[in-house]
């Protein structure tokens, strides 16, 4: 990356924030606060309309947020960012930025459940229709996308398959036809891949997961790569016509690198709402600080369980990229250079009981609905994060019945190992039965 | 807004508000690489407090149309018939970096043009390091990594933008990145090439302001005083602002200062 002097280890400590000048703090101050003084009317007047910097209300900005906001962009070397509530806020934010009623967007259909309900089942009612389509069929994108198509959209590891998205292919097409693509990074975070590098124009996190690492706070963020160009493709009338709302804004004029961001702020954030409290943002800034270190030490331990589980007598088969089994494999050492991260699923012999009988006999992995804690977490999608999803849709995204997927984290790999063998044993005992 | 300028379609970037010819206006030339954009701040603040704001993309750049043009002087040239496409006499001048030495030069040769002239992080001569004129020709992410690398004060590398939620040097590569291939490297071979500053500064006579970043590596104050030192002609001499913690982006890293001291510039005139 050539933006900046600076390695990730480095921007991850420091990005966004300098010291303190009033107090000196070294830590990034929290700015509890909803509202910022005015130092005089004409000083008011002039922060509403964008002739200044600065903060006016915290729904729409906050210090604290704005470092957390830098810091994430930094790290995946865009212009800028916006942290708002949660993932699913950021997905929305980005959505509602784009496009209203009308719009259309091609996505994976391996995508996180939650952002599959939100694309299939909700912003239909609002007249956004989503087509999913099989990551790994660039014609199946291409074939998906119709005039009213605004947006092309995937997970970098797609829930709960772990298919690796072909960023460079898929982000070429969505050019083609003058669209941005969206990349869900929640599962990789910038240490394993940076998507913008990689063709993506836009990048979400669930900040929840791996950004936090600790699990206490639930946001999300929204970086903008600043390379589409708004004007040139011509399919955007929220960013490249004047906003009434907003001053009669022309975003892309105002500026061509930031008008997305410019619109997802000023717009979507002050209208919509879902922002991100700044205790959340200094709880996601602490958590940055070590994301280098611990994103390596994830793929270790993951390595470690992957090579345990893999060809073990009761489990049928492992799908992580990073085994030379999974259909991505040449994509992931292609995309995913330092490792794909630490989430994983197996499918058990025995199915459905197998897979109640494995997680009841755990004692280190969590039975949660969650992904990418410092702690290892075990749930069984069938059952829970998609059982809204027909048979059929949970075949087409690769699920089965006794799959189990694992978030491994940074206890002892020899801990988490022993504890795997428990639920191993279990199956294995059930399968004797 | 667009308009036709010599017969190319030019983006004239007014502020947030019409331009209003009636006003008294107000040039914004930005800087090698760069476009428009960025003069937001400022642009926006002067045109909500009575002035009407052009800020070009100049030629080649950003939404205008044409190829970058090979010399400061022919830049100066546009400049001046840039005011004749919005039908404006005379104009306050300013321009950053590059764009101060178009400020400059067309204030020379059109006189009758310039209200006032307000130089932003400028040096006459203003030579390019080879390996970046280099770099932009051959490897243009390099470039810009290098011009990010010397437009930054060391906080500023780190980000805190006072704009928030924007990374700056992201921006900074970004915005460098969306100009044409050929277009920085254009850019850079006119600041180099240009030798008239100092002789242009000499025939001024209109009211000069000088913005200085404290922390400039790309036009430091002792690379700047031969220019401001050669403003021999300018009546009470030139006003001089130097800005405290700021490198050669002055405009993104103390917009408000940058804005302050314009507006300052022409309220006292
Ligand atoms: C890949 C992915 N994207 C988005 C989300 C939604 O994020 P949040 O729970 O922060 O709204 C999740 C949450 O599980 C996720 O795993």
């Amino acid at each position: 990356m050539t933006t900046t002097p600076y390695g990730r280890e480095t921007l991850a400590l420091h990005a966004g924030q300098s010291p303190d000048p009033t107090h000196g703090s070294r830590a990034a101050p929290i700015h509890f606060t909803t509202s910022y003084v005015f130092p005089d009317a004409d000083r008011a007047a002039e922060l509403f309309n964008l002739e200044r910097p600065g903060h006016v209300y915290s729904r729409i900005s906050n210090p604290t947020n704005a470092v957390l906001e830098e810091r994430v962009a930094a790290l995946e070397d865009g212009v800028g960012a916006v942290a708002c509530a949660s993932g699913q806020a950021a997905l929305h934010l980005a959505i509602a930025t784009l496009m209203g009623a009308g719009g259309h967007i091609v996505a994976s259909r391996s995508l996180y459940g939650g952002s599959h309900n939100l694309l299939g089942y909700t912003l239909p009612r609002f007249g956004i229709a989503t087509t999913f389509v099989d990551p790994r069929d660039p014609d199946a994108w291409r074939a998906a996308v119709r005039p009213e198509t605004r947006l092309f959209f995937g997970e970098s590891l797609g829930n709960p398959g772990l298919d690796v998205l072909d960023i460079p292919s898929v982000s070429a097409i969505a050019h083609e036809h003058r669209v941005p693509l969206l990349v869900d990074a929640t599962l990789v975070s910038p240490c394993l891949q940076r998507p913008l590098e990689l063709g993506a124009d836009l990048v979400m996190h669930s900040a929840t997961k791996f950004l936090g690492g600790h699990g206490v706070a639930v946001g999300g963020v929204v970086v903008d790569g600043g390379r589409f160009d708004w004007e040139a493709s011509g399919l955007f009338p929220t960013l490249t016509e004047p906003y009434d709302g907003f001053h009669g804004m022309d975003f892309a004029e105002e500026s061509p690198v930031t008008a997305f961001l410019l619109r997802t702020r000023r717009e979507g954030l002050r209208d919509f709402g879902a922002c991100l409290s700044p205790m959340n943002a200094f709880q996601l800034l602490q958590g940055l600080e070590t994301l280098p270190l611990r994103m390596r030490a994830h793929v270790d331990n993951a390595r470690a369980v992957v090579a345990h589980l893999d060809g073990h007598a009761v489990v049928e088969r492992v799908s992580y990229p990073g085994l030379e089994s999974h259909p991505d494999h040449d994509l992931a050492a292609r995309l995913l250079p330092f490792g794909c991260g630490s989430i994983l699923s197996f499918e058990l012999k025995g199915g459905r009981p197998a897979g109640r009988a494995f997680i009841e006999a755990l004692k280190l992995f969590s039975h949660l609905a969650n992904v990418g804690d410092a702690k290892s977490l075990v749930i069984h999608p069938a059952s829970t994060t998609h059982f809204r999803m027909s048979a059929a849709d949970l075949a087409a995204s690769g699920i089965g019945e006794g799959t189990v997927r694992l978030s491994v984290g940074l206890e002892s790999a020899g801990d988490l190992i022993a504890d795997l063998d428990r639920g191993l044993h279990a199956v294995a005992k059930l399968l004797k039965e | 807004m667009d308009l036709d300028v010599l017969g190319q379609r030019t983006r004239l970037y007014t502020g947030g508000r019409a331009f209003d010819r009636r006003l008294p206006a107000v040039v914004l030339v930005h800087g090698a690489g760069h476009d428009h954009s960025v003069w937001n701040h400022q642009a926006r603040h002067l045109a909500h407090h009575g002035f009407g704001v052009l800020a070009p993309d100049l030629p080649g750049h950003g939404a205008s149309a044409g190829q970058p043009l090979a010399s400061i002087e022919a830049l100066a040239d546009w400049l001046a018939a840039v005011l004749d496409a919005v039908g404006v006499e005379r104009a306050t001048l300013a321009g950053h970096s590059m764009g101060s030495l178009i400020a400059l030069e067309a204030a020379a040769r059109h006189p009758a043009r310039a209200a006032a002239l307000a130089l932003i992080g400028s040096a006459a001569p203003m030579p390019v390091a080879p390996v970046l004129q280099e770099a932009a020709e051959t490897d243009r992410p390099k470039a810009h990594g290098m011009i990010n690398q010397w437009s930054y004060t060391p906080a500023s590398h780190l980000g805190a933008s006072p704009a928030p939620g924007l990374w700056l040097p992201g921006a900074n590569a970004r915005l460098m990145g969306h100009q044409h291939a050929g277009v920085l490297a254009t850019d850079l071979a006119a600041c180099n090439a240009y030798q008239h500053g100092q002789q242009a500064a000499a025939e001024i006579r209109c009211p000069t302001l000088l913005i200085y970043g404290e922390r400039d590596q790309m036009t430091p104050a002792r690379a700047a005083r031969p220019l401001r030192e050669a403003f021999t002609a300018v009546p009470g001499g030139t006003r001089v602002v130097t800005l405290p913690a700021t490198g050669h982006a002055l405009m993104a890293e103390a917009p408000d200062g940058v804005t302050d001291a314009l507006r300052g510039f022409l309220a006292a005139r």
